[in-house]
């Protein structure tokens, strides 16, 4: 499983062979509409220039520009996924507490950097963080470009080492298949773009800043309402399970840890609560789900050594 | 003896199937060698130009993730590829993996003139623009009640090579393509 962003690096050096076979549809789709985007620049452009508000030549650069930009934005840089997943992270820190213990923090640091080094996205553009939120609900969440929160009530969910790893090996599944930027409204992707387009045909002035921090806020919006509120879609959930399972065999987890840790949170959650009870699927559909990709359960029998570790340095949570 | 007239040719007759099939197992590794070091496009290009588009990419001294680290290379730094194997990427001093690199030339810093040249162009993307701590500053003004404090203590929290090396050794863990 990579990640589309991986694949496109290599494929455009490859002789830019192959990319529409395997970019998925929501890429296609992405780029459908930003070549609309480009179209609706053009017309826009046109408009000001024949009613005087603009130059014929500014009117040409605002053409230019709008057309690049509609190719380049569907690429959203890692650089403005990382500014994106900050104020991701800043929002659910508005609504979560931190949870100050530093060895229970440094652990899951130790164990998440470690699992994202193996993921098909190793490398973002302000690497991957892990942080304890001090709270009972079931709940984790990850910004894009790799901020990760977790919940003591979710890690009270885990019994193993094996456990633990699969919640975080979760989450940046999540973050390489960049589910959080995709849920972001395709509107204000097209308004930014042609804010966009604005900065490009003449110097950057206050109005425009103005115009793309709106843009920003509500992308902000759209990530952190799906990632608090509504979840992601239950094929993006089990993806990320998918790639859990990926993640965690080849840093030489059991991916049984999965299902340990489902059936834990089964007996935890309350149905009718926030978190996962409500962003996520059913524990128990999503633990079949899994066995389709790693075999029938077999409970985890994780080595002394590991167990002791997770034991002490989650011993207060 | 008479007998063994038959036994012999019938001998013979193995022995030279045997050099048949030997001859025919030379070729196929022949082939399959010749298949193996045929230059995927990628590779026929040679040195093809890169870009690095995260913070700090790692370099390491093997195509994996456990592979020691040699350097670290900052945004935007050009790199030459000189061959591909699987999701790494050969440069100079290592192994850098996909992630970290688009084909795009980053520009750091452009001037207004740049912006609209480098605007229409696709193999150039300029850093900053869009989404960037200039927006991130003014959504904040705009929403004083954001801390942003967490989220850089946050980024503070860093592991080493080392203390992931020990850490897999210590929790009896056997990664894929061991440790280096």
């Amino acid at each position: 499983m990579k990640t589309d962003r991986n694949r496109r690096a290599f494929l455009i050096s490859a002789g830019k062979t192959g990319l529409a076979i395997t970019a998925g549809p929501a890429l296609a789709a992405l780029l459908a509409g930003c070549e609309t985007m480009g179209q609706i620049t053009e017309v826009g452009s046109n408009i000001a220039a024949s009613t005087g508000l603009i130059s014929h030549d500014q009117a040409a650069s605002l053409t230019r520009s709008g057309h690049a930009v509609a190719k380049t934005f569907t690429d959203i840089t890692p650089e403005q996924e990382y500014y994106i997943g900050r104020t991701v992270g800043a929002v659910i820190l508005e609504k979560y507490r931190p949870y100050s213990d530093t060895n229970a923090n440094r652990y899951v640091n130790l164990l998440g950097q470690s699992l994202a080094q193996v993921s098909d996205m190793p490398q973002t553009y302000g690497g991957y963080h892990f942080l304890i939120l001090d709270s009972d609900d079931i709940n984790a969440l990850s910004a894009p470009g790799g901020l990760i929160f977790v919940t003591r009530g979710l890690l009270r969910c885990c019994r193993s080492e094996d456990a633990a790893a699969a919640v975080l090996a979760h989450e940046i599944g999540h973050v390489q298949l960049q589910h959080g930027l995709q849920a972001i409204k395709k509107s204000r992707i097209t308004s930014a773009i042609a804010i966009i387009g604005v900065e490009s045909a003449k110097t950057f002035a206050g109005q425009d800043l103005a115009n793309l921090t709106q843009a920003f806020e509500g992308a902000i919006t759209d990530i952190t309402k799906t990632l608090i509120n509504n979840g992601y879609s239950r094929s993006y959930e089990y993806s990320a399970d998918q790639a859990a399972a990926t993640i965690m065999g080849r840093l030489g987890y059991d991916p049984n840890g999965l299902a340990d840790m489902l059936m834990e949170m089964e007996q935890r959650l309350d149905p009718g609560g926030l978190g996962f009870a409500k962003t996520h699927p059913d524990p128990a559909a999503r633990i079949s789900s899994i066995e389709k990709h790693i075999g029938r359960y077999r409970p985890v029998a994780p080595p002394s050594s590991r167990q002791a570790r997770f034991e002490k340095a989650l011993v207060r949570i | 003896m008479k007998n063994s007239c038959p036994h012999s040719v019938f001998q013979k007759e193995i022995a030279r199937e045997g050099i048949i099939h030997r001859k025919m197992i030379r070729a196929l590794i022949v082939l399959l060698i010749v298949v193996m070091i045929i230059p995927f496009p990628a590779i026929a290009d040679g040195n093809q130009t890169m870009s690095v588009q995260v913070k700090d990419a790692q370099v390491r001294s093997t195509p994996s993730f456990m592979g020691r680290l040699v350097t670290t290379l900052s945004y935007g730094a050009k790199v030459q590829v000189q061959t591909e194997k699987g999701d790494w990427a050969k440069i100079g001093p290592g192994w850098i993996h996909a992630s970290a690199l688009t084909p795009k030339e980053i520009v750091l810093k452009a001037g207004a003139a740049d912006v609209d040249r480098y605007a229409s162009g696709e193999e150039v993307a300029l850093a900053g623009k869009g989404f960037n701590k200039q927006v991130e500053g003014a959504h904040k003004a705009a929403n004083p009640n954001l801390d942003y404090g967490w989220v850089d203590r946050m980024e503070g929290f860093t592991v080493s090579g080392d203390e992931m090396r020990r850490f897999i050794r210590e929790g009896d863990l056997s990664p894929e393509g061991g440790v280096q």
